[in-house]
C-alpha cells in the first residue's frame, strides 16, 4: 500500500487496484468489466470463469478491509449486454445494501437504465463531482478541459501500464496508477484486461503494481 | 495383375510414345503398385514426372476396370483426391491432367477446390463431383464441414498428397492426417489407397509411416533413381571485413550480381526476408537502370494479381530477374530460369538444394546456384553447404505430435456437418500418427473443453459451443457454425491491412504492427514502390506515390528459420578445415577468409570441430560471455536461458541475451562466474528438463507460441470479414488469454501444448540434449580477449534480447532504476 497526499486529501493506493479516499470513505475504482468472461463464453470462447469470481471476491475483501461508505466507479463496470454472470453481481449487491455505488458510465456500460436502478446504482453519464475532485471515464473523449480549472480529474479507460527498462534492453510492464498535475488514471480492476503503455513526463507520479505491492517508479 | 499386360498400360504407353516419351521405371513401378490397390510414397525430384507417377496410375486403373467403354464412362464420382499445399500449383496440375484426359478421349472432369473457387463451381461440384479433385488441406476440412460429406468419398480410389515433405512437420500436415483418417473410415469397404509424393528428406521412411498410419499397413517407397547435379559458386567480396555484421555486406555486392543476371536467360534471386527483398530490388534498379522493366519483385505481401503477373512472365521468359523470398520456393517450374542466387544463409541443406533446383529443370541438366554472403563469416557456410551436398546430408522433417489445437478445430468441424460419436472418433484419431499416443483422459478433457468450456460457475454460466444430442456431438447454432468455417485453417498471420492508392489501385498487404508506428506523411516501401501514408480507414491503408529519397522498409515479423543441425555440423567441420594453413586444397571461400581467421586466432581462438569456444570480454556495456556451439538461433536461445539460470544459482545475477545462428551472448553488469572449474558442469545434460522448466524464459516463449494455438483452437475471434467492429466486445489478445489461463486454469490443454511446442520446436529439446552431450565429449576453450573478436561481433550487433532474472522482481526494478539514474 502507498499513501498519497493530493489537494489536502489522503489517498491510499492499494495493490488490489483501487484507491481509498479517506476523507470521503470512498473506494475509487475503474474498468471492472463484469460479465466479460460470460460474454466470451456465450460465444463459445472458453475463458475460465474463475477470473470473474476472483475479481468479485477481491472487491468484497477490499470492501471489508476499508469499510467504505461509497464506491466510485469511473466507468466500464460491466463489459457488455446482460448475462447470467451479472446475476451473481446482483446477489452480491443485495448483500451489501448499505454501500452506495456511484457509476460514471464508460463506453462499455450499455445496459438499460432500469438495470442500474434495480441494482441500486447511481449513474452519471459524463462526470461526477465531489468538492474539487471530478470523476469521469475517458479523459480524451468529449470536451473535458482539464487544464487550469483547479479541478482534479480521476479517470480510467486506458488500462495504464508502465514499462520499466534497464541495462541490456530488459523491459517489463506492470499495471499502474498514473498521476499528473491535473488528473489521475486508474489501473483496470479486472484481471481479464490488458495494459496500454503510458509515457509519463518527468514530474508525473507513477505507481506500478508489482505482485502484492505498490511501487513508486516515476 | 501384371502392369505390362494390362489394357490401361498399353494405352498410356502408346499415348506417351506418340509424344516421343517413354515411362520412367519408377513410374511403372508406382503404376504396378497402384493397380494392385497398394499404398506408398513416391520420392522424386521436381520436373521428373512425379505427378504422372500417381495420376496416370489412377487412369490406368480406371481403363483396366472399364476396358471397353473407358472413353464414354461419364460421371463416375470422385476417384482421385489430389491434396496440394499450394493454391498456385492447383491450376497448373489441373491443366496438365486435363490435357492427358482430352488426348485420351476420356470423359473425366478435373475440379479444383480452394479459397479461390467460386460459389457456382462449388455448387456444381456438390451436384456432381468431378473424377479428380485438386484441393488444399484447408479446403478439404471445409468439405468435411459440409453435411453429407461421406457420400462424396464413396467412390474414391486414391488419396494423393503432393509435396508431402512440405506438409509434414507442420500443422497443415496434421490436418491432412486427420482428413485422411476420416475419409478412409467413412468408406467402410476400405478400398481407398493413399499415395504421398515427396522430395528427398532425411526421414522418408517416417514420412511414409505418418501418411499411411490410418491404414495400418507398411506400404512401399518408390524412388526415382535420378539425382540432380548442383553446382555451387560463391560471390566473393573484393575486400574481406574483419568485423562482419549481418545485412551489411550483401547489398554492397550488388555490382557483382549484375553480370550474373546479364549472362543468364533468367535469374531468381532468393532473399530471406521480405524487407530485404524490397531493398535488393531497389538496389538492383539503382545499379543497373537499364534492367528496369525486366526485373520484378515477388513476396508474400504483394498483391496476388501482381504475383501472378510475375509468374506468368517468368514462364514466358520476359523477365531477366526476379527478386523473391520463400514465396517462390515451391510451385511449378519456370523453364527459362537458368541461374539462382541465394543471398544470405539458406539455413539448411534441403532448402538450399530446393532453391538450386529452381534452375535447370530437365533431369539431365545441372542446377546452378550462386551463394552471396551477407557477412563475410557466412562464406564458411558456403563451404559447409558444398560438402553437405556432396554427402547428400539432407534434413529430416519431424512430424508434429498431439496438436490439441488442431484437434479441437477438427472436432468442431465434424460437429458442424455430421456430428460425431466420441468413442468412434477416439479410435479413429488414435489411428493417426499425430494422435497415436493420446490418452482417453486427454480426449475427455478436450471434449469437456468444447462442451462445457472448462472451469465454470455452474448456474451463472452460459457457455455454448458443442452440444450433445443423443450421444452425438454437434454444433447447432448457425452463427457458431459460420464463425467456425471462417476460422478453419492452421496458418496464422499477423493482422494485415490492405494497402491501396488514394487514387485507386491495390498494392498489397502490410502488417498492422508496422503501419501503426508510422504517422501520416511518412514514406515506406512496398512492392518496390515508395508510398506516402495518407490515412488508415476501415482496415485499409490509403497511400499516394512518393518521390522521397528516404523511406522506411517494413520489417515483417516472419518466421526466422534457425540453422539446421546438419548445416551446423558441417559448419563446425569447415572451421576445422579453415584454419589448417597450408593445406593443399581448400575451398576458395575459406582461402579468402584467412585474414579474419588470423585476427580471431590472435585475439582469441578458432575452434576445431571437437572444441567449444567461450569468450569473456569486458566492455563499457558490461561483462559479456560469448559461446559458439553453431547449433542455430533457437537452440542458442534456449541454451542461453539455461546457462543464465545455472550461473545465477552460483550467484544472484541478471543477464540479457543475444544470439545468432553461430553462437550466443550473455551480458551482465557484473563479472560472470564461469571458469575452468565449473564450465563442464554448466554445460551438463543432467537435470536439463528441470532446468528448462525453471528458466523463466519458457513462459515467455510459450506466450509467443500460444498466439497461434489460441487462434487455431478457436479462442481468438478474428471477426467476420467486413464487420470487424461489431465484434469488439469479443476481442482479446493472445498474451492476455495466456495470462488468464496460466493463472486460472493451469491444466488447460492448449496451454500445455504451448509449453510442449516450446520444448519440441522452440528449444528443440532433442537437439539441445545432443549438443550438451557433444560438448561433454569435446574440449571447452575459454579465452579472455581484450576486445571484441570477429566471431562475437555479428552477435553483438544483431542483438535480440531476452531477459532472465533470479533476483527478486522488486529488487530488480530498484536496481534498474539505479542504473537509469546514473
Amino acid at each position: 500500500m502507498q499513501s498519497y497526499k493530493l489537494k489536502e486529501q489522503q489517498l491510499v493506493l492499494h495493490p488490489g487496484r483501487v484507491i481509498f479516499w479517506e476523507e470521503q470513505s470512498a473506494l475509487i475504482l475503474s474498468d471492472l468489466h463484469f460479465g466479460k468472461t460470460g460474454h466470451f463464453r456465450k460465444s463459445g470462447i472458453a475463458i475460465p470463469q474463475n477470473v470473474y469470481k476472483e475479481d468479485l471476491q477481491r472487491l468484497i475483501s477490499l470492501v471489508q478491509l476499508f469499510k467504505p461508505k461509497q464506491l466510485i466507479i469511473v466507468g466500464d463496470l460491466f463489459h457488455s449486454e446482460s448475462n447470467k454472470e451479472l446475476d451473481l453481481f446482483k446477489k452480491w449487491r443485495a448483500d451489501l445494501r448499505f454501500l452506495q455505488i456511484q457509476l460514471i458510465k464508460g463506453n462499455h456500460d450499455i445496459l438499460h437504465d432500469s438495470w442500474y436502478q434495480e441494482a441500486d446504482i447511481n449513474v452519471s453519464n459524463e462526470k461526477y463531482i465531489v468538492n474539487s475532485f471530478c470523476f469521469c471515464h475517458d479523459l480524451s473523449a468529449g470536451d473535458t478541459n482539464v487544464a487550469g480549472t483547479g479541478i482534479f480529474y480521476f479517470s480510467g479507460h486506458i488500462h495504464p501500464g508502465i514499462s520499466i527498462r534497464g541495462l541490456g534492453k530488459q523491459s517489463l510492464r506492470f499495471p499502474c496508477f498514473y498521476f499528473t498535475e491535473q488528473y489521475a488514471v486508474l489501473p483496470a480492476f479486472s484481471r481479464f484486461t490488458g495494459t496500454h503503455g503510458i509515457d509519463p513526463a518527468k514530474q508525473d507520479d507513477v505507481f506500478a503494481i508489482v505482485e502484492n505491492t505498490v511501487l513508486k517508479v516515476n | 495383375m501384371q502392369l505390362q499386360s494390362s489394357k490401361g498400360y498399353t494405352i498410356i504407353s502408346e499415348w506417351l510414345s506418340l509424344k516421343g516419351r517413354c515411362p520412367f521405371s519408377f513410374q511403372e513401378d508406382a503404376w504396378q503398385h497402384i493397380i494392385n490397390s497398394e499404398s506408398g510414397l513416391v520420392n522424386a525430384p521436381t520436373g521428373c514426372g512425379k505427378t504422372y507417377s500417381v495420376f496416370l496410375g489412377a487412369v490406368i486403373d480406371f481403363i483396366n476396370h472399364h476396358p471397353g467403354n473407358y472413353t464414354t464412362q461419364k460421371n463416375n464420382g470422385l476417384r482421385l483426391l489430389w491434396i496440394t499445399p499450394l493454391r498456385a500449383l492447383a491450376k497448373d496440375i489441373g491443366r496438365a491432367m486435363e490435357e492427358v484426359i482430352s488426348e485420351l478421349g476420356m470423359q473425366w472432369k478435373i475440379g479444383i477446390r480452394n479459397g479461390d473457387t467460386d460459389i457456382n463451381e462449388r455448387a456444381r461440384q456438390k451436384r456432381q463431383m468431378p473424377e479428380v479433385l485438386i484441393i488444399t488441406p484447408e479446403s478439404l476440412h471445409l468439405l468435411l464441414a459440409q453435411k453429407g460429406y461421406p457420400d462424396v468419398f464413396k467412390t474414391l480410389k486414391i488419396i494423393a498428397v503432393d509435396e508431402w515433405h512440405e506438409l509434414l512437420g507442420s500443422k497443415r500436415g496434421v490436418q491432412v492426417e486427420l482428413a485422411v483418417s476420416r475419409i478412409i473410415n467413412c468408406n467402410n469397404s476400405n478400398s481407398t489407397s493413399i499415395w504421398g509424393i515427396s522430395a528427398t528428406i532425411g526421414n522418408l521412411e517416417e514420412a511414409k509411416e505418418v501418411l499411411l498410419s490410418p491404414l495400418k499397413i507398411q506400404g512401399a517407397i518408390i524412388k526415382a533413381a535420378m539425382r540432380k547435379e548442383t553446382e555451387v559458386e560463391s560471390v566473393i567480396p573484393d575486400e574481406i571485413e574483419k568485423y562482419p555484421w549481418a545485412g551489411h555486406l550483401g547489398i554492397k555486392l550488388v555490382n557483382k550480381v549484375i553480370p550474373i543476371i546479364n549472362n543468364s536467360r533468367t535469374t531468381l534471386i532468393f532473399i530471406n526476408t521480405r524487407g530485404m527483398s524490397e531493398m535488393w530490388y531497389q538496389a538492383l534498379l539503382t545499379a543497373a537502370p537499364e534492367l528496369s522493366g525486366a526485373i520484378a519483385l515477388h513476396h508474400g505481401s504483394i498483391d496476388m494479381e501482381l504475383r501472378t503477373w510475375v509468374e506468368d512472365n517468368l514462364h514466358t521468359g520476359k523477365l531477366k530477374a526476379v527478386v523473391c523470398t520463400a514465396s517462390l520456393d515451391l510451385g511449378v517450374d519456370f523453364r527459362p530460369v537458368e541461374t539462382v542466387i541465394q543471398v544470405g544463409s539458406p539455413k539448411g541443406v534441403a532448402r538450399f538444394l530446393q532453391r538450386a533446383g529452381r534452375s535447370g529443370h530437365s533431369p539431365d541438366e545441372i542446377s546452378k546456384i550462386y551463394f552471396l554472403p551477407t557477412h563475410s563469416l557466412e562464406l564458411v557456410e558456403a563451404a559447409a553447404l558444398k560438402s553437405a551436398i556432396k554427402e547428400q546430408l539432407i534434413e529430416s522433417r519431424v512430424p508434429m505430435l498431439l496438436c490439441f489445437d488442431v484437434l479441437i478445430q477438427y472436432c468442431c468441424t465434424l460437429a458442424i456437418s455430421e456430428g460425431f460419436m466420441p468413442c468412434d472418433l477416439f479410435e479413429e484419431i488414435k489411428s493417426t500418427y499425430c494422435y497415436a499416443d493420446i490418452t482417453r483422459e486427454e480426449f475427455d478433457k478436450l471434449l469437456h473443453h468444447i462442451t462445457e468450456g472448462g472451469t465454470a460457475l455452474q448456474q451463472y454460466d452460459e457457455y455454448k459451443k458443442v452440444e450433445i444430442i443423443d450421444g452425438r456431438y454437434r454444433i447447432l447454432s448457425r452463427r457458431m457454425a459460420m464463425r467456425h468455417r471462417l476460422h478453419i485453417g492452421t496458418i496464422v498471420s499477423d493482422a494485415m491491412l490492405k494497402v491501396k492508392l488514394f487514387s485507386g489501385g491495390y498494392i498489397g498487404v502490410i502488417e498492422e504492427y508496422f503501419i501503426s508506428r508510422l504517422e501520416p506523411g511518412d514514406v515506406f516501401t512496398l512492392a518496390g514502390r515508395n508510398l506516402e501514408l495518407v490515412m488508415i480507414k476501415d482496415m485499409t491503408v490509403l497511400v499516394k506515390k512518393s518521390t522521397a529519397k528516404k523511406s522506411n522498409i517494413p520489417s515483417w515479423v516472419g518466421g526466422r528459420m534457425p540453422l539446421s543441425a546438419n548445416l551446423g555440423k558441417k559448419l563446425r567441420e569447415s572451421f576445422n578445415e579453415a584454419f589448417q594453413k597450408g593445406k593443399a586444397k581448400r575451398e576458395p571461400e575459406l582461402e579468402v577468409l584467412q585474414s579474419l581467421f588470423d585476427l580471431q586466432e590472435n585475439l582469441s581462438h578458432v575452434p576445431k570441430a571437437n572444441e567449444l569456444l567461450i569468450e569473456q570480454i569486458e566492455t563499457k556495456d558490461g561483462f559479456h560471455l560469448f559461446v559458439y556451439p553453431f547449433e542455430g538461433r533457437l537452440v542458442h536461445e534456449a541454451m542461453a536461458a539455461i546457462l543464465a539460470f545455472r550461473i545465477s544459482r552460483i550467484r544472484p545475477i541478471t543477464f540479457s541475451f543475444a544470439m545468432n545462428d553461430y553462437g550466443f551472448e550473455l551480458l551482465s553488469d557484473q563479472p560472470v562466474p564461469v571458469d575452468d572449474s565449473n564450465v563442464y558442469e554448466l554445460f551438463s545434460p543432467d537435470n536439463l528438463f528441470e532446468d528448462i522448466q525453471r528458466s523463466v524464459n519458457s513462459t515467455e516463449m510459450a506466450k509467443r507460441k500460444f498466439r497461434d494455438i489460441a487462434v487455431i483452437g478457436g479462442l481468438i475471434f478474428q471477426g467476420y470479414p467486413g464487420e470487424h467492429k461489431k465484434a469488439r466486445h469479443l476481442q482479446s489478445s493472445a498474451s492476455l488469454l495466456f495470462k488468464v489461463f496460466a493463472e486460472y486454469e493451469p491444466g488447460n490443454l492448449l496451454l500445455r501444448q504451448a509449453y510442449q511446442e516450446v520444448f519440441d520446436q522452440q528449444m528443440e529439446e532433442v537437439r539441445l540434449r545432443d549438443m550438451l552431450q557433444r560438448i561433454q565429449q569435446s574440449k571447452i576453450v575459454l579465452t579472455f580477449p581484450e576486445q571484441l573478436t570477429p566471431f562475437c561481433f555479428p552477435i553483438k550487433v544483431d542483438s535480440m534480447r531476452e531477459d532472465l532474472s533470479s533476483e527478486k522482481l522488486e529488487d530488480r526494478i530498484r536496481k534498474m532504476q539505479a542504473q537509469l539514474e546514473k
